[in-house]
């Protein structure tokens, strides 16, 4: 009954649940997130107006996605932009892999874009042979240790320096660094070299203004402005839900990007990119080419009671607050998008039968859908992938095992008479709870059996009754 | 080249509009849409006194260094001064106003990124002088285009950064930032950047370290004028 991937999450899970290193360091990480995040929301003259604000420019964009797309891709041809509309990853790797076999491109440099590692992007271009870096860091150091990012925004917060230190003597030759700073400055050294060598830069986009024809890139290091202005020619994908209607919805946006996803005012560098150099120009790309992405995001679109999920900004201050995601890890998930708004949206992405066990994985405490900055109902859609999933195609057991339950609730006289028979077996249970003979150890082994009450509530009204 | 997909994506999401979406998030949202969103940002005053402070504060927070310069003379030592202190040997710039005297005076050579060169030209200069289009007093922002900051890599790819402007290029907000720019190039060029701090990570255990791949030192030479 099970799939593999369910299998596979059930069994990482296991393992970091238990992995009090794991737990220890990823709390320390997002304390200090907590802490900046709190500090950053309280400037806001009002956070929740302006989640309403943010939520109100997305639900715009993307209930007229067609209108705000073709003013986008307009605006972008105009001044010489090569737009490409792709409807899956293939197509999207296909078409990127030839505007670097006709540039005749050699080296790829690559900044961070989640849009990218759901297509696997970086894998189709080496195949094809092209050497192709990653620059941001955390993503460098993923790459080398051969492992998909861990987090979508902090990709490589499962590592201590020490680990990465390892990474980079066995893979770069480097000596033995332990501060944070002289591991940052070997990155950087081996970087700078390859921004130069590049003839092909990648970039993701984080928002795509339909009203001007821009895309937005966040980041702090200023591995996305060298990547998208050094190398001759550019790529940029991105997915179709990234699109705002105008320029002035990133004064808003920007600020909350920054607050939610790492706990800053802004982020160091916000750069909005509307096409290749000018005439007047003396540096930036020569050849600029936009790639739209749908890749199953018009499945979700389609599904009206969801497509808020189409609103993410992909910040990830829902994994960070994610019970789940802080106890099981972000590679447990298998997914390219991790925590809450990953459980939701990839069983639309890649198939709902094969990713329904990420929306049973959730406490439903709802800490997701409160700190969305673009208000996503994200626990709710939990609950509605379980209906559809169920609804799609049912387990007969458990059916079987409600209409049971069902059919012996509804009688009284059963339940009256077998109350009793519960105290006789309680500590039976007990005795080999968990155990081969137990017959509900499914249940019973990982969680705590409730006490049965000396008294039945019945019991116990008559007694009340009787004494007074 | 292949033919894309144009057609087929656009009427998949018409099909898929056809249903309306619940307003289920926008409920209670009246009161939020009754000003513009920017007044839900953190608040901006409204003397240029008052902007120049705020700014100042945000360059603090976020490690860049802001120097009040009270004229042009002044600002052009503050950077001679630097340039003495970290050993400066070459230097790259633009031709702009308020930083031809001052960087003139350096004598050093000087890479012009506003003509022709080549980012490897670049690469080893030991700082990057520019001009910028506004100073954001909210964040403690640079706007930074092609033709105010002297291309595209000036501004990221040395490891200092000297910005010169003037306490009257200070605006409130992104949104005021947006309004200006659109107003001095008739629309948004194809190159923006706002430059909020020097170049950091956090990427080994959540850890701050500037100079990730950009500039390690971000300074700011703000003339009163």
């Amino acid at each position: 009954m099970s799939t593999i991937q369910s299998r596979q999450f059930h069994h990482d899970a296991e393992v970091l649940t238990h992995d009090l290193r794991h737990r220890k360091l990823i709390q320390k990480a997002l304390g200090g997130y907590y802490v900046k995040r709190d500090e950053q929301k309280a400037k806001f003259t009002d956070w929740q107006s302006a989640r309403a604000s943010a939520a109100a420019a997305k639900f715009e964009a993307v209930n007229h996605l067609d209108k705000y797309l073709i003013e986008f891709t307009d605006k972008l041809a105009a001044r010489g932009t090569k737009v490409f509309w792709a409807a899956d990853g293939a197509e999207a790797s296909a078409y990127i892999a030839g505007v670097a076999r006709a540039a005749k491109v050699r080296k790829i440099i690559k900044s961070k874009t989640m849009t990218g590692e759901e297509i696997h992007l970086a894998q189709a271009l080496e195949k094809e042979g092209y050497e192709v870096v990653e620059s941001d860091l955390g993503e460098f150091i993923v790459q080398l240790r051969e492992e998909p990012p861990y987090h979508i925004v902090f990709p490589s917060m499962h590592l201590t320096r020490g680990e990465i230190s390892e990474t980079f003597e066995k893979k770069l030759g480097s000596q033995p660094a332990d501060t944070p700073e002289e591991l940052t400055m070997i990155a950087r050294d081996v970087m700078r070299k390859k921004y130069c060598e590049a003839d092909m830069g990648i970039s993701g986009a984080n928002f795509a203004v339909a009203e001007t024809g821009h895309i937005s890139i966040t980041e702090n290091e200023g591995n996305a402005r060298l990547s998208t202005t050094l190398p001759r020619v550019l790529v940029t994908i991105v997915g179709i839900e990234k699109v705002v209607p105008k320029l002035d919805d990133l004064a808003l946006l920007l600020p909350m990007l920054a607050t939610s996803g790492s706990g800053q005012n802004m982020t160091c560098y916000n750069t909005l990119l509307g096409g290749p150099r000018e005439q007047d120009e003396t540096d930036g790309p020569v050849e600029y080419h936009v790639v739209l992405l749908d890749n199953q995001r018009t499945t979700l679109l389609a599904d009206a009671e969801q497509r808020d999920s189409l609103h993410c900004i992909r910040c990830g201050a829902c994994l960070n607050v994610c019970p789940i995601f802080k106890n099981v890890g972000g590679h447990s998930y298998g997914t390219t998008y991790q925590g809450p708004i990953g459980s939701v949206i990839t069983p639309h992405l890649r198939g709902l039968q094969s990713w329904k066990h990420l929306s049973f994985a959730s406490s439903l405490c709802g800490a997701c859908s409160e700190t969305c900055p673009v208000k996503i109902d994200l626990h709710h859609h939990l609950l509605q992938n379980r209906r559809n999933a169920i609804a799609e195609k049912f387990v007969w057991w458990e059916k079987t095992l409600f209409a049971g339950f069902a059919w012996f609730m509804r009688r009284p006289i059963l339940y009256r008479f077998a109350a009793p028979l519960l105290r006789i077996g309680d500590p039976i249970l007990r005795l080999i709870r968990g155990q081969v003979i137990d017959p509900v150890r499914m249940w019973t082994g990982t969680r705590d059996l409730p006490k049965a009450p000396p008294k039945s509530f019945k019991e116990y009204w008559r007694s009340r009754h009787a004494n007074r | 080249m292949q033919t894309d997909s144009r057609e087929k994506i656009l009427r998949r999401i018409r099909e898929a509009l056809a249903v309306a979406a619940p307003k289920r998030h926008l409920a209670g949202a009246g009161q939020a849409m009754s000003h513009p969103p920017q007044d839900w940002l953190p608040p901006v005053p409204n003397t240029p006194a008052e902007l120049v402070a705020l700014f100042e504060k945000n360059s603090d927070d976020l490690k860049t260094v802001v120097h009040r310069c009270p004229d042009r003379a002044a600002a052009a030592a503050a950077l001679a001064k630097i340039s003495r202190e970290e050993g400066w040997k070459s230097v790259a710039t633009h031709d702009f106003d308020l930083g031809r005297a001052a960087v003139a005076g350096l004598n050093l050579p000087t890479l012009r990124t506003d003509l022709p060169y080549t980012p490897a030209d670049l690469e080893p200069c030991h700082a990057g002088i520019s001009g910028c289009d506004c100073l954001v007093a909210q964040t403690g922002g640079i706007v930074v285009t092609s033709a105010s900051a002297g291309g595209r890599a000036l501004s990221v790819l040395p490891p200092h950064h000297v910005v010169i402007a003037t306490t009257s290029q200070l605006v409130g907000d992104l949104a005021d930032a947006f309004a200006l720019v659109r107003m001095r190039y008739g629309e948004v060029p194809p190159f923006l950047s706002f430059i909020t701090g020097p170049s950091r990570t956090g990427d080994i255990e959540r850890i701050l370290v500037l100079g990730a791949h950009g500039p390690k030192k971000l300074t700011v030479l703000l003339i009163a004028e």
